[in-house]
């Protein structure tokens, strides 16, 4: 665990905050909530984006995927679904604490898995795709996904689906969604902060760095690829059902699938804070949820300026985002420096001992 | 005993006929060299050997075993790796970690993939920076090294992969002439210590003559002549070819 220990202090500091926050800002849970989507969100783009040199634009299928599949449990469990979404003749809907919960534990967990399902499928159609190719393949997927979803009556089509309703105080609702998605935040970070430091974390990086160098070395790229989109679907999938559960009302096009708002702002928080890092992301989703936020709040009327411009300077100034530029501005901080020959080897016998600075 | 043993390869794109019936046998053990003018298919001769297109007609072995119908990763994997011409290493990772990755995938299992490396695999991939000289420059960006040092780092990144053959398109093109000297012994010793065969294409006739037991000249997609450095040297068919007399 050596070199995890750089991440300990800001990881704790993080946490704590995070514990306490919901009971020192109540009014802003809500928010809070939603920041720590944004940090899932921009941790499992990184993956495939940063970390793989994959930029997929339809990663919100996922999302959604995962919102839709813990919906139909939930409402399977006790209901028949078609009667349950159909638009006239409302049946009679009621929930107690067991069944509730019940539901949504066996919901979250089916989520995650059959995105994971949906990555496995979608993976053998379009990893034969590179480069823009691949990104314009997967925003064709996340289209089409929202759009099928629409005309599918079974599940609500386009009016959606009233989730369950939480048969409890809502005060204990907010914070428990606000757990949830702390808790699936924080063990997104940790996971792929245990998976990059594994030979998959250079694997992935090379096929990022030089796909075709990685087949001729025989690294068995497919397997990798499927893996890391695996995992995004996973994470993604089980933040879709916490989503919708919080949400309590779902639909295809703008809260399952929507690839113009969740989905274009995966891949902007993670350019701005830094691709292919481990901190970046998470740097970079705070900072754009702040700012979006804000400017909701203060600025009604020019937020989508405000948020334009700050991806524009972001892609002129910053193109490597705020840690990629820390990178090249000190880049002995990061363990990138030439070691004097003469200091070769005296250098050899510390070499073990010297820590691997790395942030990625 | 045959390595590599290549028979009537053909391989043309569109009208261009790049290799033409070419055979050849690389030994165990030994080092090989190819020779030819410029677009006499000498790469194209390589890419096929290593599954990177599929060939026309002809066949492939390696170990006996038929290689022609194989993807790049699996032929990879048995033990056949190849540098190439415009040196190609993973540009935004450090050299450690370039050289990291590149250990064998021969042997990989789906689980192998979430293991860490080992001290050993470190010290390992630390000992052969050394050995091209690259040790100092360890920690930095590979992107940013000289072509020449990117091209070392190429050759040391083949070594910690423990291939069986090591094929290698140009490998002192761009190096600086003082280095030259250097690399030739450095290949003989991955030859000789690390019982590596070697499979050279090279432009300078020097190194070549120096480097390799047995020479095969290409000219025009087809084999023009083959014998040791001595023979190939005073073959006048080589000499015309070189020089345009045809």
């Amino acid at each position: 665990m050596k070199q995890h220990s750089q991440h300990l202090i800001p990881g704790l500091a993080i946490l704590i905050f995070s514990l306490a926050a919901p009971f020192l800002f109540p009014n802003y849970v809500f928010q809070f909530a939603l920041l720590w989507l944004m940090i899932t969100f921009a941790l499992t783009w990184d993956t495939l984006g940063g970390q793989m040199g994959y930029n997929s634009l339809g990663n919100i299928v996922f999302f959604g995927v995962g919102m839709y599949t813990s919906a139909l449990v939930q409402i399977g469990l006790y209901y028949d679904i078609g009667e349950y979404t159909a638009a006239y003749g409302a049946i009679l809907v009621q929930y107690d604490m067991e069944q509730y919960f019940t539901g949504l534990i066996i919901g979250l967990i089916a989520a995650g898995l059959v995105a994971v399902v949906f990555a496995l499928a979608f993976g053998t159609i379009v990893f034969g795709l590179r480069g823009p190719y691949f990104a314009i393949g997967t925003l064709g997927v996340a289209l089409a996904a929202g759009e099928l979803v629409g005309a599918w009556d079974w599940v609500g089509a386009g009016s959606g689906i009233s989730m369950p309703v939480y048969p409890g105080d809502p005060d204990d609702r907010a914070l428990l969604y606000y757990f949830l998605l702390l808790a699936l935040g924080v063990s997104t970070f940790l996971f792929l902060m245990w998976l990059y430091s594994t030979r998959f974390g250079l694997a992935i990086n090379a096929i990022r760095d030089d796909e075709e160098k990685a087949e001729a070395m025989g690294i068995h790229t497919k397997r990798h690829k499927t893996v890391a989109w695996s995992v995004s679907a996973f994470f993604l999938g089980i933040s879709g059902a916490i989503f919708g559960n919080m949400a309590g009302f779902i639909e295809p096009l703008e809260v399952a699938f929507p690839t113009i708002t969740f989905g274009i702002f995966m891949v902007v928080m993670c350019l701005l804070g830094g691709k292919g890092t481990l901190w970046g992301p998470v740097l970079g989703a705070t900072l754009f949820h702040v700012v979006k936020e804000v400017t909701w709040t203060h600025l009604l009327g020019w937020q989508w300026v405000v948020l334009g411009l700050l991806i524009i300077i972001n892609v002129v100034f910053f193109q490597q985002g705020i840690i990629g530029w820390a990178q090249d501005k000190w880049p002995e901080r990061f363990g990138i420096i030439v070691e004097d020959d003469d200091a070769l080897l005296a250098a050899q016998d510390t070499a073990e001992a010297l820590p691997d600075k790395g942030v990625g | 005993m045959e390595l590599i043993e290549v028979s009537g390869v053909s391989k043309s794109y569109g009208g261009v006929v790049a290799n033409k019936q070419i055979s050849l046998k690389v030994r165990r053990g030994r080092i090989t060299g190819m020779i030819g003018p410029n677009g006499s298919g000498k790469t194209t001769l390589f890419n096929s050997i290593v599954g990177y297109h599929p060939i026309d007609e002809g066949s492939i072995k390696f170990e006996g075993k038929e290689i022609s119908k194989l993807r790049v990763q699996e032929i990879a994997r048995l033990g056949m790796l190849r540098t190439f011409q415009q040196t190609r290493i993973y540009g935004k990772m450090n050299c450690v970690k370039n050289m990291l990755i590149s250990v064998s995938h021969r042997t990989a299992r789906f689980g192998d993939m979430f293991r860490p490396y080992s001290p050993e695999l470190e010290e390992k991939a630390e000992h052969l920076l050394e050995f091209v000289g690259l040790y100092s420059k360890r920690r930095l960006i590979s992107g940013d090294l000289s072509f020449g040092q990117q091209k070392l780092l190429e050759f040391a990144m083949a070594l910690m992969s423990e291939p069986e053959v090591l094929l290698l398109d140009e490998p002192t093109a761009g190096i600086n002439p003082t280095l030259i000297n250097g690399l030739i012994d450095r290949l003989k010793q991955a030859n000789e210590e690390f019982g590596i065969t070697l499979f050279v294409i090279e432009h300078n006739m020097r190194v070549i003559m120096n480097l390799a037991d047995n020479i095969y000249c290409l000219a025009h997609g087809e084999m023009l002549a083959e014998g040791t450095p001595e023979e190939i040297q005073t073959d006048q068919r080589v000499i015309d070819a070189y020089l345009g007399a045809h």
